[in-house]
């Protein structure tokens, strides 16, 4: 029997990667992934609550959290593909125009 | 309850006049906007014809509440009119003559610009009178009193690019304001006395009140007054109102507006006849006003600045009337005013227009046979306002003449004098005008006047010729009517006093200021015709006293330098330099420099880079955190 602290430091340290890739890391293909890395880490925390207090309603939220992921990534993946299109680029250091 | 007789539509025709041409008079042709104008007036008059009729028999006031206007703790003032018989006569007036001069004004302002603007803004003055005369609180008329005073100002100043015209419109206003300033004081202390404005809650507490309360307020509703109506000291505005195009000098500085103050003494009058020494100060006022503008009108080489002296001079002797308790006698000298001085104003209008703009009297002569229609009525008007039996003029200020002389004979010996100075300075106007030498410009062409002006000019002579039967006593019961003096008698009820005088006094006292104004006819026939080269020989014997009347005491000079300059210097270089610039322009500026640097430091946050917000986000993600593990802890 695994305690659930093993569960909780594995998911600590995945969502730890994930924030490192998504601050580090330039080329935004990474940087999408480490958020997919982000939201898979918190989803491993809530099976594993679940499973400890043997709570339906964990694994509900990770069902919504991975279809809402998979429709993320549909339209990211799309935006990144225009943005490459226009700017012939995927470093997001050259892509400055969020102040405007 | 009486059955309701719609008096709202009285204002209210004139006021959908005043939307129609206003919102829409720019597209419409000028015939449907005279249209407009002359049928909403038209239709007012015949309405109040019709509520004339209804309640000509009735001595008690008839209100038609509305709705509630404002409602404030004990302030209850209901949006309602107040019909008695003091209302109706001001009424018949308003909306008769002012019927007739919007006729005439379609004939003068044909060729001018801004039509609709003139016809909108002569109807928006005709709401705000009747809405005056028809109000039944103080409040209420208030708001016609500002509202004819704004009126006044944009007709002022109608011919906007003429500097002149624009500073007299301003002129006009802020004389106001002192006025209107006396008055709301009167009403606030109107309130705190009786925990009222209506007309007859204030009249039914009246006697009740301390009497130095009530001669406060008469005299504080007296500066209102003079103001509107042009009275000392306040009187300066009006002879620069006539830079106004001339119908509406004769419809507002004449005939209607300018006797709102004679209306509020009138309507007040419970007020103030329980005051003597506020009634001693009205008469006063008046009789000084009556004669010292009289004197300044003997030498205005202007024919619309004459009238206007003119004007004030017999607003003076209204007051002189409301003094002395004689309150009947100043409503039916403002009637007869108001027909003999519209005439006055529009044949010197159509004097005016015949000489394509001429105002100087010095440039006329010799019109009489050139516009004969204009001459006759003209004279009629002259004839009417210097007392000659039988017309208006003769009738109503020999009345005033009476009671001043039962109060006082010095009263009546300058009232009398000041019908003198009044016949002598409007036939010295006739004489220059009419007759005499043709002194006009060669290259204009002297035209009569189109019958659109001169029917308007024989239905004015005709109403200034009868008018004065509905005041005589002897005349009116001969033609079945109550004398308007009786009739206006359950108004004033125990504020009027009597003339107690004997007849054989008061026929004595008829003959002698009929003496008087035949006396001003002929010494200006004597100066003005037989020997016109007496009046520079007497002038210059007169020397600093001809001076100072030429240029009217030096009012406007003393005006100038005692209020004004002040006034001026304490804005520029207090309340502009000081207090606006530096101190409230300081703050605000002050304030905007402060978040503007704040600004400044924190605009370096929003780089454009995604990866240094990300970077802030997780920053704040663990000040988030640490804030609840550490500070808040379950």
């Amino acid at each position: 029997m695994v305690p659930l602290s093993w569960y909780l430091v594995l998911s600590a340290v995945l969502f730890a990667l994930g924030v490192a890739g998504f601050l580090f890391k330039r080329n935004i293909i990474t940087i999408f992934m480490s958020i997919e890395l982000m939201l898979n880490a918190v989803n491993l925390s809530f099976v594993a609550f679940a499973y400890h207090w043997r709570q339906i309603g964990g694994h509900i939220f990770v069902f919504f959290v991975i279809v809402v992921a998979a429709a993320e990534a549909a339209v990211g993946l799309a935006i990144i593909i225009a943005i490459f299109r226009s700017r012939r680029t995927l470093n997001v250091d050259d892509l400055e125009t969020l102040k405007l | 309850m009486t059955p309701s007789l719609h008096l709202w539509l009285i204002p209210a025709l004139p006021l959908a006049g005043f939307l129609i041409n206003g919102l829409f008079g720019r597209r419409l042709s000028r015939r449907a906007v005279t249209a407009v104008a002359l049928t909403a007036v038209a239709l007012s008059f015949l309405w109040t014809l019709r509520v004339f009729a209804a309640a000509y028999g009735s001595t008690e006031p008839h209100v038609e509440r509305y709705f509630t206007w404002i409602q404030s703790g004990a302030l209850d003032v209901a949006f309602s009119f107040y019909l008695d018989r003091l209302t109706l006569v001001m009424l018949l007036v308003v909306t008769g003559v002012g019927a007739i001069i919007h006729i005439y004004s379609a004939g003068y302002m044909a060729g001018e610009g801004g039509y609709y603007r003139f016809f909108a803004f002569l109807n928006l003055f005709l709401f705000f009178m009747l809405l005056l005369v028809l109000a039944s609180s103080f409040l209420l008329l208030f708001v016609g009193w500002e509202g004819v005073g704004l009126s006044s100002y944009l007709l002022i100043g109608f011919w906007f690019r003429r500097a002149s015209a624009a500073a007299a419109g301003n002129k006009a206003f802020l004389v106001n304001r002192i006025g209107d300033f006396g008055f709301s004081l009167g009403m606030f202390l109107m309130f705190v006395t009786f925990g009222s404005l209506d007309f007859t809650t204030v009249f039914a507490r009246a006697p009740g009140a301390p009497a130095a309360t009530l001669t406060a307020i008469a005299l504080l509703l007296l500066v209102g007054a003079a103001g509107k109506s042009a009275q000392l000291p306040l009187y300066v505005w009006l002879p620069d109102a006539m830079e106004g195009p001339t119908p509406v000098s004769a419809l507002i500085h004449a005939a209607t507006m300018v006797t709102a103050g004679v209306y509020l003494v009138a309507r007040a009058a419970p007020i103030f006849s329980l005051s003597p020494q506020a009634m001693d100060v009205v008469a006063g006022i008046g009789l000084l006003t009556a004669f010292f503008a009289a004197t300044i009108g003997l030498l205005q080489t202007d024919i619309k600045k004459v009238l206007a002296y003119s004007t004030i001079s017999q607003l003076g002797y209204m007051f002189l009337a409301c003094g002395v308790g004689a309150f009947s006698a100043g409503i039916f000298h403002l009637v007869t005013h108001a027909f003999f001085k519209a005439l006055l104003f529009l044949a010197a209008g159509s004097v005016i227009h015949s000489l394509a703009g001429e105002q100087d009297l010095r440039r006329m002569g010799g019109l009489a046979s050139r516009i004969p229609r204009t001459h006759v009525t003209f004279l009629i008007g002259a004839l009417a306002i210097a007392g000659v039996p039988p017309l208006a003029g003769f009738f109503s200020k020999d009345e005033i003449l009476a009671h001043a002389f039962e109060r006082s004979p010095a009263l009546f010996a300058l009232g009398a004098l000041t019908a003198f100075l009044t016949a002598f300075y409007v036939f010295r106007a006739f004489f220059l005008a009419f007759r005499g030498e043709s002194r006009v410009d060669p290259s204009v062409h002297v035209h009569e006047s189109p019958p659109v002006m001169t029917v308007p000019l024989a239905l004015l002579a005709l109403l200034s010729v009868a008018g004065g039967c509905i005041g005589s006593p002897a005349v009116a019961r001969a033609l079945g009517l109550a004398p308007l003096g009786e009739w206006l008698g359950p108004v004033f009820g125990s504020a009027a006093r009597p003339l107690t005088v004997a007849h054989s006094t008061e026929l004595a006292l008829m003959g002698l200021s009929v003496l008087a104004g035949l006396a001003g006819i002929a010494l200006a026939y004597f100066m003005y015709i037989a020997r016109p080269d007496l009046g520079p020989r007497l002038a210059a014997a007169a020397g600093g006293l001809y001076r100072a009347v030429h240029r009217k005491y030096f009012v406007d000079e003393i005006y100038g330098a005692v209020l004004v300059r002040p006034v001026l210097l304490l804005s520029t270089f207090f309340l502009w330099r000081i207090l606006d610039v530096a101190v409230i322009d300081g703050a605000v500026n002050g304030f905007g420099r402060h978040w503007a640097g704040t600004g400044e430091v924190l605009r370096h946050i929003q780089s454009g880079n995604l990866r240094s917000y990300a970077g802030w986000v997780v920053l704040g993600a663990i000040a988030a955190i640490a804030f609840l593990g550490l500070v808040v802890r379950p």
